[in-house]
């Protein structure tokens, strides 16, 4: 029999908080035994900045805000055959999707943007002025869903998803028998 | 028109019925849902709540009767039939329907003092609302009511359950919620310029925590008190305690 | 049409009518709770919007709360929470409009009024806005000016409309030129043309008067019952009950008191039969609504008139009249003793689920137009919870002929299972747009024969919650069995785009839905949404399925007909044009969503940063 190939897997944080990449760490002493059977490519655990290889597994975390996540979501999409939306935000935005409901006006984005950087009340932001580095990614109109921008395989719920859905999904997408999660398993917060 | 049943009639004989192939015994004049529950099966709802009249506007509650789809919660029970309930089919159904409630409002759920205690949320669970979603998201921005200082209403996260008109109108006589507008702008609202205009008190039966189904009638100084892990869902799915009666 | 976002019209300033003039038009309907919707077209009518001051001082009139009289007031397209022109004309939209001009229309009167569409102006002269199917598909594109209607609408007409009201012309005077008409009948056919095409034997060729009803009073109510079944008779309304056992499910058990109700809401899209009916035949409908009260016990009735033909009521109010002072109507009916019987006209106000029996009974109580939940039905318990039956105008039209000339007469016609003729409203692409009355069991083509439409593309049958037929099946036939129709047959030729079609029919029912069940009101506006991708061809292959299955989904689901049908627009099509559907689809480029516009996600910030994207934009330099 041949020896199983290690399955390659990518990861990337866009508009989360890092939490669900903690989270991953969640996993504890198991995170050994998947580590047998993975090796990672592109991901800010590894400090990787591209992808070296195709990879069967991406797991993005976060929603999309910017432009540079977009870019990055859609260079992962090419690059993975298996896409999973790890947490809330990646899921339907999460925190940084509650600039949509506040954004109805005329120039909403303006509007965002003034009141976090100038006009909000407890602002101290001695420049007055909205950051405008020529470095900085342009921010998009809306915080975007992963899967509203590219097609998304799984879901794995959570703000932050447990150690035990991260590795009980993983696991069983290795194993090639993933069927839905325990119902004890999902929960949204 | 084709099934015009005799409910009506009142005889006071119980009779039988099944539900996914178990037989229950249920009084003349209960609803499906009514026997079910006395039976110990719990029929997935969000609009219908114990104490008050039924509505049969969430559909969550969507059974088979004969080949056709009721919502059991205002569906007489009728001798002899055979329901369809917890079949893959009617969940996803159902799973359909939280997914559109989800999606017609903001349901932020990490940052929403309702988590854990939330009927829809833990719908959602009950009916493995994990995949990818299909629906587009309607994003609304609606009044957020706090001028009331104990009560506040976030009527972004409101499932047009109507629970709270009806515990209001029906249990403390005031009346303090309605709909207003139609189809997808049909929404509740307060019978007042705002809830500090009307005479809301943190006491009412439609401002307790068990009428609002969501996060939508806060109690101000409230939320987050209960540590996750202990709140109502965290100790079992939506509807464990009705289906512990059959165990019993 | 984005739901979402309400379009916020100019408004005027006013300020609201004094409260002793509202409580007074309370007062004239004594106070009664259940005649909300009487009061509230009142208060609109007199003073053009109904003021929260206002709502104040009629919940209290009618012993209720303000949110329940907003409730109520809300929920109409007519009633208006804000203050509206002294001339609202209201432009129907439908998609036959739109394919014989409405642009051109529109355009005339926002420039000849200076005001857009939702708007309305500053002086409070003019409100101009859009409204559903006003049920002249024959003569369109047509409007109502207040109450009035106008029809056949040019860009020359609307010009000249436009004019004559802006130099204070009123409405009545453009819509019914020249001498004032001697009849209200005559001021009805000069404002609207009844298009009568072919008359058959039953309802538009010669009818004797009350032939139906003397033979009513001769026999039992048991024997009507029982005529009606051997008729063969089925309602008109759509859903093709069959008659008899509606009137003896209603007659049977006790009851103090049972009621009568015509539907004559007449809301679906393309249909228009039922206003020729009333403007040709109002006896007749009358006689048989007698007929109903007399097989069934009931003392009172309804004619349950939609808003947008209250240009008919002077017409039926001076044929109800005529008929009380002929001992036809009101106490001891052509001598008979115990046989007594009158009619109201509840008028509705811009909301075709009312046309649903159960929301058209909440709206004759004075609620706002929702579903009642079933069982009950109407039969058992229905308006103010007694036992009540609702037919359609053509309906009652049919149960007082067959009285006259029996029933083996009417089941003779047709075909089995659908006994007698129907009116069918033609319009659209065909030469001769109008009233036809045929027996049933007729196929596409010859239909399309008759009426001049044989290059059709396309024919919807029994309107956006009926079925949307190709030439391949022209050769179905018009019969409960086939194709039902409540009788609009709208007809398309090859020019038209099918996939626009579709989509106004379901923003029609967005706009429509009663919002009380989850599937109907949130699930048709993903529906509008996902057609709307297949028109800018943004639509994956397996978007085809998505279609599907939410149909499917809603229409399992809702609580009512109207949620239930909903979805036949996309079914229908996807059924008969699967290649329209299929050709506007292109799979996903490695999994990237091509709903997903980078360009106009990142152009807000574009123009706030000043600067051009280092990713997206391939020269940024500028
Ligand atoms: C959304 C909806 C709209 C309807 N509109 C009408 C209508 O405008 N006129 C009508 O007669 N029936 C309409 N119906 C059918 C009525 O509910 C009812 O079946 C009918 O009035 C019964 O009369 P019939 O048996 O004489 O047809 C509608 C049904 C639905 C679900
Ligand atoms: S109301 Fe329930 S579903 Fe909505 S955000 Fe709060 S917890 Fe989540
Ligand atoms: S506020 Fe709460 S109880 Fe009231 S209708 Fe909305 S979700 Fe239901
Ligand atoms: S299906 Fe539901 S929302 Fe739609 S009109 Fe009927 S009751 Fe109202
Ligand atoms: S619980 Fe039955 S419809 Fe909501
Ligand atoms: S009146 Fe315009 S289509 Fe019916």
């Amino acid at each position: 029999m041949p020896e199983l190939r290690k399955a390659r897997i990518a990861t990337a944080s866009l508009a989360g908080c890092f939490g669900c990449h903690m989270a991953i760490l969640d996993i504890d002493e198991r995170l050994i035994g998947l580590m047998g059977l993975v090796e990672f490519d592109r991901s800010p655990v590894n400090d990787i900045k591209k992808f070296t290889k195709r990879c069967d597994i991406g797991i993005i975390e976060g929603g999309c805000c910017n432009e540079e996540n977009v870019h990055v979501l859609q260079d992962f999409r090419r690059n993975c055959d298996v896409l999973i939306a790890l947490g809330q935000c990646a899921i339907m935005g999460g925190l940084p999707a509650m600039r949509n409901a506040v954004m109805h006006s005329e120039n909403p984005l303006l509007e965002c943007l003034e009141e976090a950087y100038i006009s909000g009340r407890f602002i101290r932001n001695t420049t007055h002025q909205i950051p405008n580095d020529p470095a900085l990614p342009l921010v998009l109109d809306k915080v975007y869903p992963l899967s509203e921008v590219v097609k998304i395989d799984y879901n794995i719920p959570g703000c932050a998803p447990t150690g035990d859905v991260i590795y009980s999904t993983l696991a069983s997408l290795l194993a090639g028998k993933f069927r839905g999660f325990e119902r004890e398993l999902i929960k949204f917060d | 028109m084709s099934a015009i049943s005799d409910t009506g009639t009142r005889r006071d004989t119980t009779f039988t019925f099944t539900i996914d192939g178990v037989e229950i015994r249920a009084q003349p004049g209960q609803t499906i849902m009514e026997a079910a529950d006395d039976a110990g099966i719990y029929i997935p709802r969000l609009c219908d709540h114990e104490g008050l009249r039924h509505q049969g506007s969430c559909r969550v509650c969507t059974v088979k009767v004969g080949g056709r789809s009721v919502s059991a919660c205002t569906q007489p029970a009728n001798p002899g039939t055979n329901v369809e309930s917890e079949t893959p089919y009617l969940t996803k159904l159902r799973r359909d329907l939280v997914e559109m409630l989800f999606h017609e409002g903001n349901h932020l759920c990490p940052m929403c003092e309702a988590s854990g205690n939330c009927e829809l949320q833990a719908m959602a669970y009950r009916l493995d609302m994990t995949n990818p979603t299909k629906f587009p998201y309607l994003e609304p921005n609606r009044d957020l009511d706090a001028s009331h200082p104990d009560i506040a209403l976030d009527t972004n996260r409101c499932i047009s359950c109507g629970r709270c008109i009806r515990a209001s109108m029906d249990v403390d006589g005031k009346g303090l919620f309605g709909y207003v507008g139609r189809g997808i702008k049909r929404r509740v609202a307060v019978n007042g310029m705002d809830l500090a205009h009307t005479d809301a008190a943190v006491t009412d039966h439609a401002i307790s925590a068990e009428v609002c189904p969501v996060g939508c009638i806060i109690r101000k100084r409230e939320g987050f008190r209960i540590p996750i892990g202990e709140r109502e869902f965290d100790k079992g799915l939506i509807g464990h305690e009705i289906e512990e009666k059959a165990n019993a | 049409m984005d739901v979402q976002t309400s379009q916020a019209p100019e408004t005027v300033e006013a300020a609201p009518p004094p409260k002793a003039e509202i409580l007074e038009i309370c007062a004239e309907y004594g106070n009664d709770r259940h005649r909300m919707m009487d009061i509230l077209h009142t208060v609109q009518n007199r003073y053009r919007w109904i003021a929260p001051e206002t709502m104040e001082a009629i919940a209290e009139a009618t012993d209720l709360s303000r949110i329940q009289v907003e409730g109520v007031a809300s929920f109409y397209s007519f009633f208006s929470l804000k203050p509206k022109g002294r001339v609202t004309i209201r432009l129907c939209d439908d998609i036959i409009d739109r394919f014989h001009g409405l642009d051109a229309v529109v355009a005339e009167f926002e420039r000849a009024l200076g005001i857009k569409m939702g708007q309305t102006s500053r002086d409070g002269a003019f409100s101009l806005e859009f409204t559903p199917c006003i049920g002249m598909s024959d003569q369109a594109p047509a409007a109502m000016i207040n109450d009035v209607v106008i029809t056949k609408l040019t860009r020359e007409k609307a010009r000249d409309v436009a004019n004559a009201l802006r130099a204070g012309e009123t409405p009545e005077k453009i819509a019914v030129p020249g001498f004032s008409p001697s009849s209200a009948h005559e001021r009805a056919n000069r404002m609207v043309n009844s298009n009568i095409r072919h008359a058959g034997e039953v309802l538009l060729g010669p009818v004797p008067q009350n032939a139906g009803l003397t033979k009513a009073v001769s026999i039992t109510p048991t024997q009507i019952i029982t005529t009606m079944e051997e008729s063969g008779l089925r309602g008109c309304g759509g859903a093709g009950f069959v008659t008899g056992r509606k009137w003896r499910f209603a007659a049977g058990g006790e009851a103090e008191r049972r009621f009568v109700i015509c539907n004559a809401d007449e809301g679906e899209p393309g249909t228009f039969k039922d206003r020729v009916l009333l403007t040709e035949r109002p006896h007749l409908l009358i006689e048989g609504m007698t007929v109903a009260a007399r097989a069934v016990g009931a003392r009172e009735g309804i004619i349950y008139l939609r808003g947008e033909y209250e240009y008919l009521r002077p017409l039926l109010e001076e044929v109800l009249d005529e008929r009380r002072a002929a001992g036809l109507l009101g106490t001891e009916i052509m001598g008979v003793r115990n046989f007594h019987f009158d009619i109201r006209i509840q008028l509705g106000a811009g909301a075709y689920v009312c046309g649903e029996e159960g929301a058209l009974i909440s709206s004759c109580e004075g609620l706002p137009g929702e579903p009642k939940t079933r069982p009950p039905f109407p039969v058992q318990r229905g308006y103010l919870g007694y036992p009540t039956v609702v037919n359609n105008v053509e309906t009652f039209c049919h149960a007082a002929r067959i009285l006259d000339k029996g029933a083996k007469w009417f089941f003779d016609m047709g075909k089995e299972g659908s006994h007698g003729t129907k009116l069918f409203s033609v319009s659209g692409d065909c030469l001769n747009p109008g009233i036809y009355e045929l027996p049933y069991g007729h196929s596409i083509w010859e239909l399309l024969s008759i009426v001049g439409g044989e290059d059709a593309a396309a024919v919807q049958v029994g309107g956006p919650s009926g079925t949307m037929i190709g030439r391949d099946s022209f050769s179905r036939k018009l019969t409960f069995d086939d194709l039902a129709t409540g009788g609009a047959i709208i007809i398309f030729n090859g020019s038209r785009n099918i996939l626009e079609i579709v989509e106004y029919y379901m923003s029609f029912f967005v706009h429509e839905s009663c919002g009380y069940c989850t599937p109907c009101r949130v699930g048709n506006v993903f529906l509008q949404k996902a057609i709307a991708k297949f028109r800018k061809g943004l639509a994956n292959p397996e978007d085809i399925e998505y279609l599907r299955d939410l149909s499917s989904t809603i229409i399992e689901t809702s609580r009512c007909g109207l949620g239930i049908t909903s979805p036949n627009p996309v079914l229908t099509t996807l059924k008969s044009f699967p290649l329209i559907y299929s050709t506007m689809t292109k799979p996903t480029k490695d999994g990237i969503r091509d709903t997903f516009d980078i360009q106009a996600a990142i152009d807000g910030a574009r123009k706030i940063a000043k600067r051009r994207s280092y990713i997206f934009d391939k020269d940024f330099s500028q």
